[in-house]
């Protein structure tokens, strides 16, 4: 655990990404092969299924503290980390008190103590608990109320990752993130296969890195030909992959969470794909009126089990956009035209039957439609098109593209349309979490609604580090009331809020919902006389 | 019960003396705790302050200031009160001020710690009857290691850069912090090290004073060609991603303070290293304080002053929050020398 937590440590006191790579190749080249595999599930950012739930851990770090309860919420509140605020609370500053607990392999705390407080009555679960808390170092401390807790979250990403392992292997980089992907248990075999030479045998279920797109910038026309670049919609829901290999079907969300059971119409259309193909597309909620809002989907996410009312209601299918795999061939270093044509071929069998297009050749597989012009000025013409469309713009692929695995500036582009903005007055202020954990860094924004402020946005980016400060010192000085951590403000400051869109809501007070707010700008310029109006923000209301 | 000392223009003022303690104003009678510049504001007529804090005011406010200085523990008369400075041990001169007025004692701490520093006068426990003390690290959470071992923390990242060729850039407030670690260094080395002009500056302070640290030189403007790989420097935190910052080629930075407590602080600022070095009480010595000092009434400034507050009321206490514009450790880079505060 000892040389686990130094490579956390490592990892955390270093913004360079080489020296991120050097810290995990080199714990890499020591680690036992088990201990590999579990830095590699927890540097993934996988974490343990919940063994005691956090609002247990935060009774018994009241106990262990010996404070009041609310002094142990308002230091968590202020620290925003529950592993780091028992750390600090209960372990000395000078940790060690050598001795107290055995040194153990990652694997072992895993397996045997983590692992082992699962079968346990709560009584032992809380003495083993709070015997750990108070017996590691202070670095140890954290680590295991990490793992504890879920997330490690280390600012490793799944590149940074497989680069490390690649170089500690000697393997290309898409290999090990291809191995990556995926169900696997992080045990010794999976990182000898991980490490292996030659490919292994192939899990079914694999799937692979998906291929991103950049936001375009530029005009398109600094693209250069029209003709040699492939535009269709860019769809507001969820990405996806499908596999089909072995007679089974796999639903893989981005987020590598594996949805097939979520989305039954999806699974049984792919089930009659030919053995061996993997598409790539986007989950949208889809009715016999075409694409549904994005608030209709969210009423299926997250659901483990459909029940047949909310199948009706909101049915879904996968927009197909790509493919990466035709007769078990990975065809991804192919070119997107090529692809393309694969893709329509795949799909067309079964329009056959009916004599639709391929635009509904299965109930739940749908193909994106391209958009065939001779120029930029049509394309920017069908982009103006996007809101009524129900789409966030449109994606350029070009016909050379290859797949590629992550972002490769370049060659997939999306072209979104603008955001929609509104000026909104600060009402509320609360600290933030983590980075922002000793500053009021996330802000609720409110519009007019007679003579009333209405909150309508909660967001939390968009400023600059001064930014941050000044207003930060300004909050302190001209808080009205607080509310736990919460504190109303003096109404004063005007901001300059963007969205991606608006839905009505009845759960908010103001009737509506608005998707990924940001702060655009501060507007020094307004007075809070001069915000919008609950009325101005409904015109911008998504077409129900 | 009458206030003896009470919050005005940012500064506490004292009715009964006709003074003012660390005014944000400009008053008659300023009597100063210490020479950081939330609590030393310019263009009042007088000042009071310990004899070894005038020097660092003369710096900082000008050689031409009204200023006396008054040994620790010597009783002063003004109006009907009865005034002296004691050791408060943030940083060279700094005092508490201990006020009395017809039997009734009170206590402003001004920023204090209890932590051994060779370079600040030894913090004095003043019994009193009303203790004004600050509160910046007001949080079970704060508790800090001596400031040798944390030294020693800085010590080996030294080393370690010097392995690897590279300079280490370290950020700390050019009045006090920085000459504690040049004193607690002298532990592990007795190697150079390089300094922003406005460390220097306080610095020499500090020697002309006698206090012991590592030998030092001022960083040379003029001379851009200089490698500085394997040295350690040390800057103020506003130094920080300025022009200044260039002539260290692949320099690793630390930062110096008692915010770097938290993980979140410390990567927000986006130092590769945060080391946990305070010169204000961490939550066990200002309990220890409230405790020895034996006031029935406590008053806090600074910061988490309403987390204290509602703290010791549960514990029996009389308290309440005065405001001040006291800042403490400031959490915010001011980029300016002239506001820096530690
Ligand atoms: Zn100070």
């Amino acid at each position: 655990m000892e040389a686990f937590e130094q490579l956390y440590v490592a990892l955390d006191n270093t913004t360079s990404t080489n020296r991120k790579v050097q810290a995990m190749s080199a714990y890499f080249a020591k680690a036992a092969s088990s201990d590999a595999a579990w830095a590699v599930y927890f540097l993934s950012g996988r974490r343990l299924k919940s063994v005691v739930p956090s609002s247990v851990l935060r009774l018994w770090l009241v106990e262990c503290s010996e404070l009041p309860t609310w002094l142990v919420e308002e230091t968590y509140e202020s620290v925003g980390d529950l592993a780091e605020t028992i750390a600090l609370l209960v372990s000395e500053p000078d940790g060690h008190r050598a001795g107290a607990i055995r040194e153990v392999s990652l694997t072992n705390w895993v397996n045997e103590r983590i692992e082992g407080l699962r079968n346990t009555d709560v009584y032992t679960q809380n003495q083993r608990v709070k015997h750990w808390w108070k017996s590691l170092p202070y670095g140890q401390c954290y680590v295991v109320n990490k793992l504890l807790t879920g997330g490690l979250r280390v600012g490793v990403s799944q590149a940074l990752l497989a680069r490390s392992i690649a170089q500690h292997a000697s393997l290309d980089r898409a290999v090990v993130l291809h191995r990556l992907m995926g169900d696997w248990s992080p045990n010794a075999d999976f990182w000898e296969q991980l490490i292996a030479k030659d490919e292994g045998e192939t899990l079914s279920s694999r799937p692979y890195p998906f291929c991103l797109a950049s936001p375009l910038t530029e005009p398109p026309e600094a693209l250069g030909d029209v003709n040699e670049w492939l535009a269709e919609w860019k769809w507001d829901g969820v990405r996806a992959q499908v596999i089909r290999r072995d007679g089974q079907t796999y639903i893989w969300s981005r987020g590598e969470e594996l949805i097939t059971e979520r989305f039954p119409e999806v699974a049984s259309a792919a089930s009659q794909l030919p053995d061996g193909t993997v598409l790539d597309g986007e989950i949208l909620a889809w009715d016999a009126n075409g694409v549904l809002p994005f608030s209709a989907l969210q009423r299926r996410i997250g659901r483990k089990k459909v029940g047949k009312k909310l199948l009706t209601e909101v049915p879904c299918c996968l927009l197909v956009y790509d493919q990466m795999e035709q007769g078990n061939t990975d065809i991804r270093q192919q070119p997107m035209n090529h692809r393309r044509a694969v893709l329509e071929s795949t799909l067309k069998r079964w329009a056959q039957e009916s004599s639709d297009s391929v635009a509904a050749a299965l109930p739940g597989l749908r193909i994106s439609v391209q958009h065939k012009v001779s120029s930029w000025d049509e394309l920017h013409a069908i982009r103006a098109e996007s809101r009524v469309e129900r789409v966030e713009g449109l994606m350029l692929k070009h016909y050379s593209a290859l797949y590629e695995t992550g972002r490769k500036r370049g060659l997939w582009w999306k072209w979104k349309v603008e955001p929609y903005t509104v000026d909104a007055v600060l009402l509320y202020a609360q600290a933030g979490h983590g980075r922002r954990s000793n500053l009021y860094t996330d802000y609720t924004f409110g519009v007019w609604n007679d003579d009333e402020l209405v909150p309508v946005a909660k967001a939390y980016s968009g400023l600059n580090n001064d930014e941050i400060n000044t207003l930060d010192k300004w909050i302190r000085k001209n808080t009205l009331e607080k509310f736990g951590p919460v504190r109303a403000v003096e109404k004063h400051h005007v901001f300059e809020l963007a969205f991606e869109g608006i839905n009505a809501s009845t759960r908010h007070k103001s009737g509506i919902a608005v998707r990924f707010p940001r702060i655009v700008r501060w507007r020094h310029d307004k007075s809070v006389r001069d915000a919008d109006s609950l009325d101005d923000v409904r015109k911008l209301m998504d077409p129900a | 019960m009458v206030a003896l000392l009470e919050p005005k223009d940012g500064g506490l003022i004292c009715k009964p003396g006709g003074f003012a303690i660390d005014p944000w104003e400009p008053a008659e009678l300023a009597l100063i705790t210490h020479a950081h510049a939330d609590h030393a504001r310019p263009g009042s007529q007088q000042y009071i302050a310990a004899d070894s804090c005038v020097p660092l005011l003369r710096k900082r406010l000008g050689e031409d200031i009204d200023i006396k200085g008054v040994p620790f523990g010597e009783p002063l008369t003004f109006g009907d009160t009865t005034v002296s400075f004691h050791p408060a041990g943030h940083v060279l001169g700094s005092a508490q001020i201990r006020v009395e007025h017809q039997g009734e004692v009170w206590v402003f701490t001004g920023d204090f710690k209890r932590d051994n520093d060779p370079t600040a006068e030894a913090f004095e426990l003043v019994p009193c009857n009303t203790l004004i003390t600050e509160a910046t690290f007001a949080l079970p959470i704060y508790k800090w290691e001596s400031g040798h071992a944390v030294a020693q923390q800085i010590f080996q990242w030294w080393q370690a850069m010097k392995a690897e060729g590279r300079p280490a850039v370290l950020f700390a407030y050019s009045l006090g912090k920085a000459q504690r670690v040049l004193a607690e260094l002298m532990h592990f080395t007795d190697e150079s090290v390089y300094l922003h002009g406005a460390v220097a500056n306080m610095t020499d302070v500090y020697r002309r004073q006698g206090v012991p640290m590592l030998p030092t030189h001022p960083i040379d403007l003029d001379d851009k060609s200089k490698d500085y790989a394997g040295q350690l420097i040390i800057a103020p935190p506003g130094a920080s991603g300025s022009a200044w910052m260039r002539r260290f080629k692949n320099a690793s930075t630390g930062f110096c303070s008692g915010w770097m407590r938290v993980r979140g602080n410390r990567r927000r600022r986006g130092y590769d290293r945060g080391f946990v070095l305070s010169d204000h009480a961490d939550w066990p010595a200002l309990l220890k304080t409230v405790e020895q000092c034996g006031a029935q009434q406590v008053l806090t400034t600074h910061g988490r002053g309403d987390t204290f507050v509602k703290f010791l009321k549960e514990q029996g206490y009389v308290a309440e929050e005065l405001s001040t514009r006291f800042a403490g450790e400031a959490d915010v880079d001011t980029g300016s020398e002239s506001r820096g505060s530690a």
